[in-house]
């Protein structure tokens, strides 16, 4: 049984009595804390920033009819030939219309589906961009303007303009920000596009779109799912994509292989597209932890130096805490407290300034071309860093402590006393 | 008969650096209110008796009993609560915890025993800085007071739980003789007003004079009481 107010009152006496090594201990768990806060949350605040950039441009499964030769040749349905080695060469794809097959019912079907948040249609095409004397080639995409929005935060990317002034103008056209300077375009202008038949359409830009990817935002315009099959000649069923939304991305693979079965088309998840993206993240996590953890065990070292020397030069303190009725273990109760609070206030205030400057770093501008939505450097404020943070400090510095307060604990009075 | 303190058969050996026979068959009573003195050339094996008797040595063959208790084989806390409770010791060089107050000193072992109040121990530890003409020291440092006085104030801590005895190693061998005569009236009034039991080593043989009974040792041997 330890009677703490007692074993505190002294642990107090010894810290106050060594102010500055107490100061430089504390100091060290703070700067350990401060630089574990500040890097996590930048980092995570980053890669969150990063993901995002990515993760709200790529549908969670990608629906879409791809280009390929017929697998079931005439050989192979032949009774004649089989079983068989069928070698053919110079398999040519029929020609076949780049649109999904029954895409309206597929649409329709996967939104009533329990784990999908949305799916909407797309109809992506080829065609020139013609104003004045320019020509050039690219992408138009026609969309479901209200549901790109719910779904991928489309509006993020519209640096001028409006998604409802999109939609409120039948042939209106949100132009890629690259293609807007080089045919330098202003919204409110007029610009026509070619299908590739030749046939002209009259667009009004009403916007730009600038996803942060030059290569993109150098081709990529976006109209209404309707004007894009008046421009294609198609009616409203034909779609060449649909991009689903799930509720959970981890189902993504199993869901994109269930819809390739049992539909005529491809589908692609999400992990599938960006395999390489997830370790992107986690080794810019890697590399916080391991600077923060470096800290630490600086910070660590530090308490382990200072509760020696405070242990080295209290041995008479000791001594006579035990000669008069302390047991080792109140000892070590001394020694372990001392510790704590240094883990315990230089954590806090780690904490405290880890915040103050994660909010600097919040406000520092940050201007990129490539990140519209972006003003400042991004910050993960996420309370779950500030409770690893804490227990961080308590757990290194109970480390530290523990092996000098064992010490402590199992000196012998008698050698101290009889020493002098 | 009550015995404070007994011992049957004592011995203790140091194993190193070679081995040393350093206690030798003692045994030991002291009365209950006996002031009792130990004498002996030095190295005789004074020290190494007293720390095996106030409980803070338990390397050693034999018995020792506390009160009538065998306390040989008990538990370190079992020792360190007996510690606190029943033996009060002073050292030679006045053991005081430097940045505490006097008054903070002679509370501690109280606050560790945690059976009054702080406000009980505080009166308490007054009461008994006044019996020892000391009282207008409680607020200063310990460190920051004279050698005379530091041992007053270790004898006051000791007596903080009002022990069953009070040991002391040549508590006297570091102050000059009106210091000295200080504590020996100390010890006097405190067996004489409190009852209290004493065994004190000492190289003085006026102060031996004075104490109920001597106890000579020498090599490890009592060979006389
Ligand atoms: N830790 C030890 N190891 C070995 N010998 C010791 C140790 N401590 C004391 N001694 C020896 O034991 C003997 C008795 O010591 P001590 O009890 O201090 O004598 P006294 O107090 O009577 O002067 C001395 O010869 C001393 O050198
Ligand atoms: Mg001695």
């Amino acid at each position: 049984m330890i009677n703490w107010k007692v074993i505190l009152g002294i642990s107090r006496k010894h810290l106050l009595s060594k102010f500055k090594s107490t100061l430089t201990a504390t100091l060290g768990v703070t700067f350990g804390i401060t630089a574990y806060i500040t890097l996590v949350s930048f980092m995570t605040g980053l890669n969150q920033m990063l993901d995002n950039l990515i993760l709200n441009q790529t549908p969670h499964i990608h629906i879409y009819n791809e280009v390929s030769p017929s697998k079931d040749q005439p050989i192979t349905l032949d009774q004649l030939y089989s079983p068989g080695e069928h070698l053919i060469h110079h398999i040519k794809p029929k020609f076949e219309k780049s649109n999904i097959y029954n895409g309206l019912p597929l649409l329709n079907y996967l939104r009533t589906r329990e784990e999908v948040s949305g799916a909407t249609p797309r109809l992506t095409t080829q065609i020139f961009y013609l104003s004045g004397a320019i020509e050039l080639g690219g992408n138009l995409t026609g969309i479901n303007i209200p549901e790109e929005v719910r779904l991928s935060g489309f509006n993020d990317y519209i640096v001028e303009g409006s998604p409802e002034a999109l939609n409120n103008t039948e042939n209106g056209i949100l132009l890629g920000a690259g293609l807007a300077k080089k045919m330098s375009l202003r919204p409110g202008d007029r610009l026509q596009v070619s299908n590739v038949k030749g046939e002209v359409f009259p667009l009004k830009v009403v916007g730009f779109y600038q996803s942060g990817i030059a290569d993109i935002d150098n081709i990529q315009s976006y109209v209404n799912l309707k004007t894009a099959q008046r421009i294609v000649g198609e009616n409203a069923t034909y779609i060449t994509d649909i991009n689903v939304k799930l509720k959970d991305l981890t189902l993504a693979p199993e869901m994109a292989r269930d819809i390739e079965r049992q539909f005529q088309v491809d589908a692609r998840d999400i992990q599938e597209a960006n395999a390489q993206f997830e370790t992107g993240t986690n080794i810019r996590n890697l590399i916080t932890y391991a600077v923060s953890i470096t800290l630490l065990i600086v910070a660590g070292f530090g308490i382990y130096n200072i509760l020696n020397m405070l242990i080295y030069e209290k041995m008479n303190d000791i001594a006579i805490l035990k000669a008069t009725g302390f047991t080792g273990k109140d000892v070590q109760a001394v020694f372990m407290s001392q510790a704590m609070i240094i883990g315990g206030v230089g954590g806090v205030s780690g904490l405290i300034f880890g915040l103050i400057l994660s909010l600097l770093i919040n406000q520092v501008p940050f201007n990129t071309e490539a990140l519209p939505t972006i003003s400042t450097y991004p910050i993960n404020f996420n309370p779950w860093y500030y409770l690893i943070g804490i227990l961080f400090a308590l757990l290194s510095t109970f480390i530290a402590g523990y092996l000098p307060s064992k010490k402590a604990r199992v000196i012998d009075p008698v050698r101290i006393i009889r020493g002098n | 008969m009550d015995f404070v303190l007994k011992t049957h058969n004592l011995n203790k050996h140091f194993r190193k650096p070679v081995d040393f026979h350093v206690l030798k068959n003692i045994n030991l009573e002291i009365k209950k209110g006996e002031f009792t003195s130990i004498m002996g050339k030095s190295g005789c094996g004074k020290s190494t008796l007293l720390y095996i008797l106030s409980t803070m040595d338990t390397d050693y063959e034999g018995e020792l009993y506390l009160n009538n208790e065998l306390i040989t084989g008990q538990s370190a806390a079992r020792l360190a609560h007996l510690r606190n409770k029943h033996i009060g010791f002073v050292f030679q060089f006045h053991y005081l915890l430097g940045e505490f107050t006097v008054l903070e000193n002679i509370m501690l072992p109280a606050q560790k025993l945690g059976e009054r109040s702080d406000a009980e121990i505080k009166a308490k530890a007054m009461e008994i800085l006044d019996m020892l003409n000391i009282g207008h020291l409680g607020h200063k440092l310990a460190r920051r007071i004279s050698g005379g006085e530091k041992q007053r104030v270790a004898i006051a801590r000791a007596l903080i739980n009002e022990p069953s005895i009070l040991m002391g190693d040549e508590p006297t061998g570091n102050l000059d003789s009106h210091n000295s005569d200080n504590v020996l009236n100390i010890f006097k009034k405190l067996k004489k007003e409190k009852g209290l039991s004493l065994l004190i080593v000492t190289h003085d043989e006026d102060f031996a004079r004075q104490t109920d009974r001597i106890i000579y040792m020498e090599d490890g041997r009592i060979v006389e009481q």
